[in-house]
């Protein structure tokens, strides 16, 4: 934490940080993210190999849970149909804030390889819901994955939690899908 | 366009009668008289009972995938099961009539995504027989080594994803841990880890580099003396494991060839059909393997141990057939991959059907060829469809956390059912 | 047996509601009438000789230039005891098709009728549960006749692909990604 408050600067001994709210609660709240295992297709293979030992997204905080409930961040990880785009909106209503979505896969990302003949495959999540971070890929490697996750990360700590900031996807501040939505 | 009942849910049991979340947009689905259809009066039941209509799907840790169960219960107890599919349907059969023969091969690729090198080699033979090309043999050996190295990879998966479906989360990261050192091989041959295109019509679409061999054996060495004894000792025969497993889900024969249940579910259930061994292909009669059955040692022949079971033995029966093609490998003349490819893929007039031994069972591919570019038709006979058929005969009297025994012992992959 | 001999028991038992059989292709098939085709099932698969104890495969083909226009079911069939296999064609019409169902005889036909109902709109008469399986229930038409047109909505979703997203499949270059070398591995090979 760099940034620390003029005022109390140093005014305090060894064993008292000082930093902003923003800057503490960000820290918190991108070195914790739990994923929500959304996983489709083929995505949810590389997803599953992510998890395992050699690429190993738990030392990066994701650890995944199966309900909505208790996830901040939903890894749409495959390709989304017709069928599946109503639940996939439902499930990420029923997630609270703050929350955060990761479109992996260009099937997730724009249709992938299925856009120009796939009558029942949606072309693009962002079509239902708001995504914060697209890794492309067909299925993205492992590492283009947690590349993925660690620029979430970044944009969760550059985030402002308590001053509003307009139209900031899945912060407080405003996750509402009427400037989303095409 | 509600499908699903009211109230319900990904998760636990839903008996509100209000849809859950949601703020309702111009894209919430609106309530419709579907709930009536599935209301236990509809399904033929004593409307004093204390029936529970639940949801399992199509987002859940458990069902591999994107598949919806309904559970009518009575308590813990399962009266009646209906799957729910299609929410992976992406439309293959559109896109193989719109592309031509080579294109269609990535598309092959993702249906059975676990284990991609069966689908382009079932669809690289179906053409070849049409169009009436002969692979070399060395490229039959390597299309053998790939296919078989799949196999063991697919069954990892399988065999992990089933233990912690079960509970034990071990096993999963053992097994994902040794199938890298297997796509490790295949990225090192062709670049892609999971999604290859590797068998082309006429060939493969990569040499093997050199030191493939060495490489090869080290691992089945490692995987002989240590992974596969390994995997048995841990999970397979786990006391644990055989409880939950192995008086669950049984399968007869009969019911398991009607329902075209094949490769390892079939197999589980005793009847020893292998296409590897029935119909041979890509040189197949020349290697020296055994075809794993189920054995019923734990309790009644074809329960979700015994499919299990076959699975095991087939990674080391694999490995088996791997050690003879890489010997073959090293003694043979190598002739180019490329050579039999032709430039353009146009067969004549014409159709076949032809099957091949994936992982998850036969998987056939009906080609219509109208002597175009473009294929006229493909179906795709997955075998995790047919799989899948059985599933409400199975499903019927056993408690819920049974139902994801036997989803995982019947190793479905729904990119493969809905294609 | 071969095909021939299958062929020959097939005309012997139903004579000439076998309407035309091809013993030459990769894969022999036989025509039947279409009344027939539960009747036919059945005797394939109760006949000691055939044994035809499993459905491998059921397919339906859209031929809308063939003359006149129909849809084909062709049923793959396969005897795990005599380890031969077979196929069966019924030619339907392209409206209202119909067609007997033979899930009495082989159980995976329930799945397998479905989706030819779900994807070419062939209903098969006496099936127990005849809806769609993987298309939404209320989806409108059948995707894989050949005359399919893609609608632009489904339910607000967008189905046809709009200008807007072909350019973000295809507009690699123009978003700054690539350029790309399509030139495939084999392009060396002659055209043969």
């Amino acid at each position: 934490m760099s940034e620390t408050q003029g005022l109390i600067q140093n005014r305090f001994g060894d064993g008292v940080l000082t930093a902003s709210a923003d800057q503490v609660i960000n820290w918190a709240r991108k070195n914790s993210m739990w994923s929500m295992t959304f996983g489709l297709a083929c995505c949810a293979i590389e997803m599953m190999a992510t998890g395992g030992t050699r690429y190993d997204w738990d030392r990066f905080g994701v650890i995944p849970r199966g309900t909505p409930r208790q996830s901040d961040l939903m890894i749409v990880a495959g390709t989304v149909t017709l069928k599946m785009a109503t639940r996939i909106k439902r499930l990420y209503e029923q997630m609270a804030e703050p929350k955060y979505v990761i479109s992996m896969g260009s099937c997730a990302n724009n249709g992938g390889p299925y856009w120009r003949h796939g009558y029942h495959v949606l072309k693009g999540v962002d079509e239902v819901i708001p995504v914060d971070v697209y890794v492309p890929g067909c299925p993205p490697r492992p590492e283009a994955l947690l590349y993925g996750i660690m620029k979430l990360q970044e944009r969760i700590q550059e985030d402002r939690v308590l001053r509003r900031r307009e139209l900031s996807p899945g912060s407080l501040a405003g996750a509402t899908l009427d400037g989303w939505t095409k | 366009m509600s499908q699903s009942p009211p109230g319900s849910n990904t998760a636990a049991a839903a008996h509100s009668p209000a849809p859950v979340g949601g703020v309702g947009g111009p894209e919430s689905p609106p309530t419709s008289n579907r709930a009536a259809e599935f209301a236990p009066a509809a399904w033929d039941a004593d409307p004093d009972t204390d029936e529970m209509v639940l949801n399992m799907g199509p987002q859940h840790p458990a069902t591999h995938g994107v598949l919806r169960v309904e559970l009518r219960t009575d308590g813990e107890v399962v009266k009646a099961a209906r799957p729910h599919i299609g929410y992976l349907h992406r439309c293959f059969e559109k896109h193989a009539e719109n592309v031509d023969y080579p294109g269609v091969l990535p598309y092959t690729d993702r249906m059975d995504y676990v284990a991609a090198m069966g689908n382009t080699l079932g669809f690289s033979l179906a053409v070849e027989r049409l169009s009436g090309i002969e692979t070399s043999p060395y490229v039959n050996t390597i299309r053998v080594v790939m296919a078989e190295l799949q196999r063991i990879a697919s069954h990892c998966v399988a065999v992990g994803t089933y233990a912690m479906d079960i509970g034990a989360f071990t096993p999963f990261l053992h097994l994902l841990r040794d199938r890298e050192k297997i796509l490790d091989l295949f990225e090192w041959t062709c670049g892609a880890r999971l999604l290859y295109n590797y068998n082309w019509i006429g060939g493969v679409s990569h040499d093997l580099p050199d030191g493939f061999v060495r490489a090869g054996r080290d691992l089945l060495r490692e995987f002989d003396s240590v992974t596969w004894p390994e995997l048995v000792d841990l999970i397979i025969m786990n006391k644990i494991f055989i409880k939950r497993t192995a008086e669950v889900g049984v399968c007869p024969p009969e019911l398991a060839v009607s329902y075209d249940l094949t490769g390892p579910n079939l197999r589980g259930s005793g009847p020893p059909r292998d296409l590897r061994k029935d119909a041979p292909y890509c040189g197949y009669e020349s290697y020296d393997f055994e075809v794993g059955v189920g054995e019923g040692k734990f309790g009644p022949l074809g329960s979700c141990f015994d499919r299990n079971w076959v699975r095991v033995v087939e990674m080391r029966e694999s490995s088996k057939i791997l050690h003879q093609a890489l010997d073959r490998l090293e003694t043979m003349e190598k002739t180019d991959v490329h050579e039999k490819v032709p430039k353009r893929v146009k067969p004549p007039k014409g159709e076949v059907y032809v099957r091949s031994e994936a992982p998850r069972g036969q998987l056939g591919y009906y080609v219509v060829s109208d002597g175009g570019i473009n294929p006229y038709r493909v179906k795709a006979k997955s075998p995790c469809f047919t799989a899948m058929s059985v599933f409400h005969h199975l499903a019927r009297g056993m408690m819920i956390a049974d139902i994801v025994a036997l989803i995982g012992s019947l190793d479905i992959v729904l990119g493969e059912i809905d294609r | 047996m071969d095909a021939k001999a299958i062929h020959d028991k097939l005309v012997g038992r139903f004579g000439d509601r076998v309407t035309g059989a091809d013993l030459e292709a990769a894969s022999p098939f036989a025509t039947i009438a279409t009344e027939a085709i539960a009747e036919v099932a059945a005797f394939c698969k109760s006949e000691p000789e055939l044994a035809f104890d499993n459905l491998m495969c059921l397919s339906g083909v859209d031929y809308p230039k063939a003359d006149p226009p129909r849809m084909e079911v062709v049923y793959h069939l396969l005897s795990y005891r005599h380890h031969h296999t077979f196929a069966l064609k019924v030619h339907v019409p392209r409206e209202s098709p119909s067609v007997p169902t033979v899930e009495g005889v082989w159980g995976v036909a329930n799945f397998h009728e479905r989706e030819c109902w779900d994807l070419f709109g062939i209903a098969f008469a006496g099936h127990s549960d005849l809806r769609r399986i993987l298309l939404p229930d209320d989806w409108d038409g059948h995707p894989l006749r050949k005359d399919w047109q893609d609608p632009d909505y489904y339910n607000g979703l967008h189905v046809k692909p709009t200008a807007q997203m072909a350019e973000r499949a295809m507009g690699g270059e123009r978003i700054g990604v690539g350029p790309f070398d399509f030139t495939p591995p084999n392009a060396h090979i002659e055209e043969g």
